[in-house]
């Protein structure tokens, strides 16, 4: 079966481009446009790994990232938020929130695959 | 179908208009329709005074016999319509031409076709772009461009005065 | 969607989110405390500098981290949104839009906008620029690395968080050839079990020549917070002495576990997760002043809702053939199925032409920009008033309107409005008001461009009409018909030509724009307080409600949405012989005009003749015909460049039966019965004199 992917973006550029490759790649895909959105389509669906953005309208990916990792069903699912600097910190209070990995944007389809593989397995 | 072809041979569809033998350029040919209902456009002037339906779209139908003074009897068992696709400066325009007869697909060969006498004519010198010669008898070619151009101008000054006239 | 050119969706969202920032930082001019402003323009710049980067923009995203960083500081509250500021940022915002077309324009031009901003929100000297340099990798591993030696054990919430082991040890093995054993020793016993939690160390000796990037890259997400240890394999795969200080030398050796084992115990987790659960129901609507409310929208090609619409524009008149059929057979059962489809299509009609109506918002949006630049540029003080942006039309017809209504801008703010000095002698108010607004009359949308400046100077315009030979000299000339010799080809009063408008060419070209979507324009003038400028246009190109009527021989469609009444002509109420004449309309005075007459028909009247009312303007006019035949749907055909010129007819349709019917167009028809009753006059005159 395959692997569902919960992709959370508020630009539909980014979301295209994920949606794209995972979906080439064999990955089912799911989209949310903010953190709200992201928690109903996550209580709706069984997700298998999580990628979100932190920079959001709404409810931002933080948020989002505690929230949801306050639900059962968020047990054992990777959550990789995206990012456009290395900041360290932020990596560090992602993490607290819950976040499994990280991917600095701008990143090319292939090195998408290499992270989902890393997270998430084929 | 532009004034440049004037020495070049046409591949022609001849048609009758009254008692004359016409040629029209049969590679713009679009279709070639038995009489279906006109739409009458009040105002427009006789030349483009209808309207058809072909496939779904609006047609204008022009009748050449207007700009060629000749009698426009109703039509008859023989009366078809002639869809051409008219290059108009650069636009493609699509209209019908009023045939009182269809008579068939002919090659006219450059040398056979002269240049309109500018006297001694019937018909405007303008709007003939030669006169062709099929075994013993003449054929028109008329301008369809400069017809349209000049028919169409003056219907559209004519109705941006709103005719008021008749 | 799917097949979309990525970089073109970017281009497109691109647009959108500098739209955003140009609004916000608007706005922020106008309330430079918002901070809920400031958090817009900033994500708007993150986004595109985020996705500018990802679909190749890289020129956009590097300027966008300049523009962010310094932007950055009003975010936190360290520089003030001042006007130098936003002057700046919006030059900055046009610099971007100009990256996304060329990556490669100007690029001084670009340093010295961001040289400027850095100086706006430093508030004082110009700050130099410094490069960002990437930091440089690390140096090169020792060459001729047999291998290493890994050992890892997992933070005790790993699992729960999402970290597979699993796949840690399956990138390893991608590697290279791997041994993999686990220590079990940490492992409680089975009553002091907690499944989620990890337990285990793994011990993985990774032959080959393998940079140690690429191992430390396995145990990139995880390296902070667990035990690790990553040393060089010395010969023949002996151990070496730990080259990496971790916590981890003391852990005991262990017994090899197979994959399998352990895949066993990981599937643990995802067994106890608990089914799905619904999250408490999120309020719909968003907070009250309704900034970030988004509603779930679809990007569509424009040429697939001009095809869609086509296709419905086909099978409304494949519908009324059938209905048409429905009725001369006159079996129940097709009568019905006619009238499902009736409905089926006119709803379908009203949603596809729904999807391509556009609040007029969005256009509006774009010229509060072009007035501050006038008004900057021009000194003048402007108080800009926008009303109506909800009203909707179709995106055609809304997309044609942006450059007209540019020029009337222009034309208002260059032309019209007076400077401050002047406008204090004539007691106005220093700030000139522009006002753009939007409204729905009948089956038309009104868009009027006002301001109250000078108002047109009919002298002037006169005096230019006569030399351009528009007029003779002396002529008399309503004053309605002065004011519209502005829109005459090669007509300019400015006795001045400047760089925004008074070059002699738009008016007319306005004029023209107008024309071609079915609109008219009118201008209203007071010396002294201002111009008017009115565009009528229709609310649809496509598809709309026609009043099916015969005159004569002929049948005709009214716009029904002009349509207000139909009533019988009385007998007796002939009027006159050349077609207009007056109606009492319960006790108001209708003037009407006959079509058989307008239209030159043939043949006898029907004995009870009928009149349809329309709407025009503010008169009301009753159009006499011989029969009304009833309500169609109309989908309108251009008529082509040979009829263009009929101003009576607004197109024409194909009805049930396959014929073609001329679409009135009732302002025009008005208008041509208006010169009718001059005509008429005069000649009465004329035989009186």
């Amino acid at each position: 079966m395959s692997k569902t992917i919960l992709m959370v973006d508020d630009s539909a550029s980014v979301r295209q481009m994920v949606g794209m490759t995972l979906k080439q790649a064999g990955y089912n895909v799911v989209e949310a446009c903010d953190g709200r959105e992201a928690l109903q389509k996550a209580a709706a669906n069984r997700v298998d790994a999580v990628i979100t953005d932190l920079n959001m309208p709404g409810m931002d990916g933080l948020s989002f990232i505690r929230q949801y990792r306050t639900t059962p069903a968020s047990s054992g699912v990777p959550i990789v938020f995206l990012t456009t600097e290395s900041d360290d910190a932020l990596k560090a209070q992602a993490k607290q929130a819950g976040a499994t990995g990280w991917m600095v944007k701008p990143f090319k389809p292939d090195q998408l695959l290499a992270i989902m593989r890393k997270i998430v397995g084929a | 179908m532009s004034d440049r072809q004037e020495t070049k041979g046409m591949h022609a569809l001849t048609i009758r208009l009254q008692d004359e033998m016409f040629a029209l350029e049969a590679t713009h040919v679009r279709e070639i329709l038995d009489p279906v209902p006109i739409t009458r456009v009040p105002n427009a002037g006789d030349f483009v005074g209808g309207l058809i339906n072909v496939r779904g779209s609006v047609v204008p139908l022009a009748d050449l016999r207007v700009s060629f003074g000749m009698d426009r009897p109703p039509p008859d068992a023989d009366t078809r319509i002639v869809v051409m696709e008219i290059d108009l400066d650069g636009e493609p325009l699509v209209a019908g031409i009023l045939a009182d007869k269809v008579y068939d697909v002919t090659d006219i060969t450059a040398a056979s076709i002269e240049e309109a006498p500018r006297v001694g004519m019937r018909w405007p010198a303008e709007f003939v772009r030669g006169i062709g010669r099929r075994d013993d008898d003449f054929v028109i070619i008329p301008d369809m461009n400069r017809i349209i151009r000049a028919e169409g101008d003056r219907n559209s000054s004519l109705a941006a005065h709103e005719r008021t006239d008749r | 969607m799917s097949n979309l050119d990525p970089a073109e969706v970017f281009r497109q969202e691109a647009a959108d989110l500098i739209e955003t920032l140009e609004q916000a930082l608007l706005d922020l001019e106008k309330r430079p405390d918002d901070s809920e402003l400031v958090g817009l323009a900033f994500r708007a710049l993150h986004t595109l500098k985020g996705s500018g980067a990802m679909f190749g923009f890289v020129a956009v995203s590097e300027f966008i981290h300049e523009f962010e960083t310094a932007f950055d500081r009003v975010r936190k509250g360290e520089a003030a949104a001042d006007r130098r500021l936003i002057a700046a940022a919006l030059e900055a915002r046009d610099h971007v839009a100009r990256l996304i077309d060329d990556p490669d324009v100007d690029p001084a031009r670009g340093e010295a906008i961001l040289a400027a901003l850095k100086v706006a929100v430093s508030g004082d000297a110009p700050v130099v620029l410094v490069a960002q340099l990437e930091p440089v990798a690390g140096v090169a591993a020792p060459a001729a690395v047999t291998g290493w030696h890994v050992r890892f054990r997992l933070p005790a919430d790993a699992l729960t968080l999402g970290t597979n082991p699993l796949l840690l040890l399956d990138e390893l093995r991608g590697l290279g050839p791997c041994e993999v054993s686990a220590e079990i020793a940490d492992v409680p016993p089975l009553d002091r079990i907690e499944p989620q939690q990890c337990y285990l160390t793994w011990d993985v000796t990774l032959r080959g020549d393998v940079p140690q990037e690429a191992v430390d890259d396995v145990f990139l997400f995880v390296r902070d917070d667990m035990e690790l240890l990553i040393e060089p394999l010395s010969e023949e795969g002996t151990q070496a002495e730990p080259a990496t200080p971790t916590e981890a030398s003391a852990m005991p050796r262990a017994a090899a576990v197979r994959p399998e084992e352990v895949a066993a115990a990981s599937s643990l987790t995802a067994a106890s997760s608990a089914p799905a659960g619904r999250l408490p129901a999120e309020p719909a609507a968003r907070s009250s002043a309704g900034k970030v409310e988004r509603n779930a929208t679809l990007r569509v090609p424009a040429e697939r809702l001009d095809e869609l619409m086509d296709r419905v524009g086909e099978l409304v008149i494949a519908q009324a053939r059938l209905s048409q059929l429905a009725e001369t057979i006159h079996d129940p059962a097709l009568v019905n199925v006619a009238e499902e489809i009736e409905r089926l299509t006119s709803s379908l009609r009203d949603t596809t032409m729904g999807t391509r109506m556009v609040p007029i918002g969005s256009l509006f949006g774009r010229f509060r920009r072009l007035v501050h630049d006038l008004s900057e540029e021009l000194g003048k003080s402007i108080n800009f008033v926008t009303e109506g942006e909800d009203t909707e039309l179709d995106k055609t017809v809304i997309e044609q309107l942006a450059d007209p209504l540019v020029h009337l801008i222009r034309n208002s703010i260059d032309h019209g409005l007076e400077d401050a000095a002047r406008r204090a002698e004539s007691g106005k108010p220093a700030a000139g008001t522009l006002r753009l607004s939007a409204s729905h009359r009948g089956a038309e949308v009104a868009i009027t461009v006002s301001d109250d400046g000078a108002g047109l100077n009919g002298e002037r315009i006169r005096r230019r009409a006569e030399e351009a030979g528009l007029i003779a000299p002396g002529q008399p000339v309503s004053e309605a018909e002065l004011n519209r010799m502005i829109f005459q080809p090669g007509f300019s009063t400015a006795s001045q030509v400047t760089a925004l408008s008074g070059r002699g060419v738009g008016m007319d070209v306005v004029k023209r724009t107008i024309d071609g979507l079915r609109g008219s324009i009118d201008v209203e003038t007071r010396p002294g307080k201002g111009t008017t400028m009115t565009l009528r246009l229709p609310l649809t190109l496509a598809i709309i409600d026609g009043l099916l009527v015969r005159v004569g021989e002929d049948r005709y469609t009214i716009p029904l949405a002009a349509v207000e009444e139909c009533l019988e002509l009385p007998t007796g109420v002939d009027g006159d012989a050349r077609g207009r004449s007056f109606l009492n309309v319960r006790g108001e005075l209708v003037p009407f005009l006959k079509l058989r007459q307008v239209f030159n028909t043939e043949g006898r009247p029907d004995p009870f003749q009928k009149v349809v009312v329309v709407a025009s303007d503010t008169t009301r006019v009753g159009l006499v015909v011989d029969q009304i035949i009833g309500n169609n749907q109309t989908v309108i055909k251009q008529l082509s460049r040979l009829h263009s010129g009929l101003k009576t007819f607004s197109g024409a349709t194909i009805l049930g039966d396959g014929t073609v019917a001329l679409i009135l167009d009732v302002i025009h028809l008005v208008a041509f019965g208006q010169k009718l009753e001059e005509r008429r006059r005069a000649e009465t005159l004329g035989r009186a004199a």
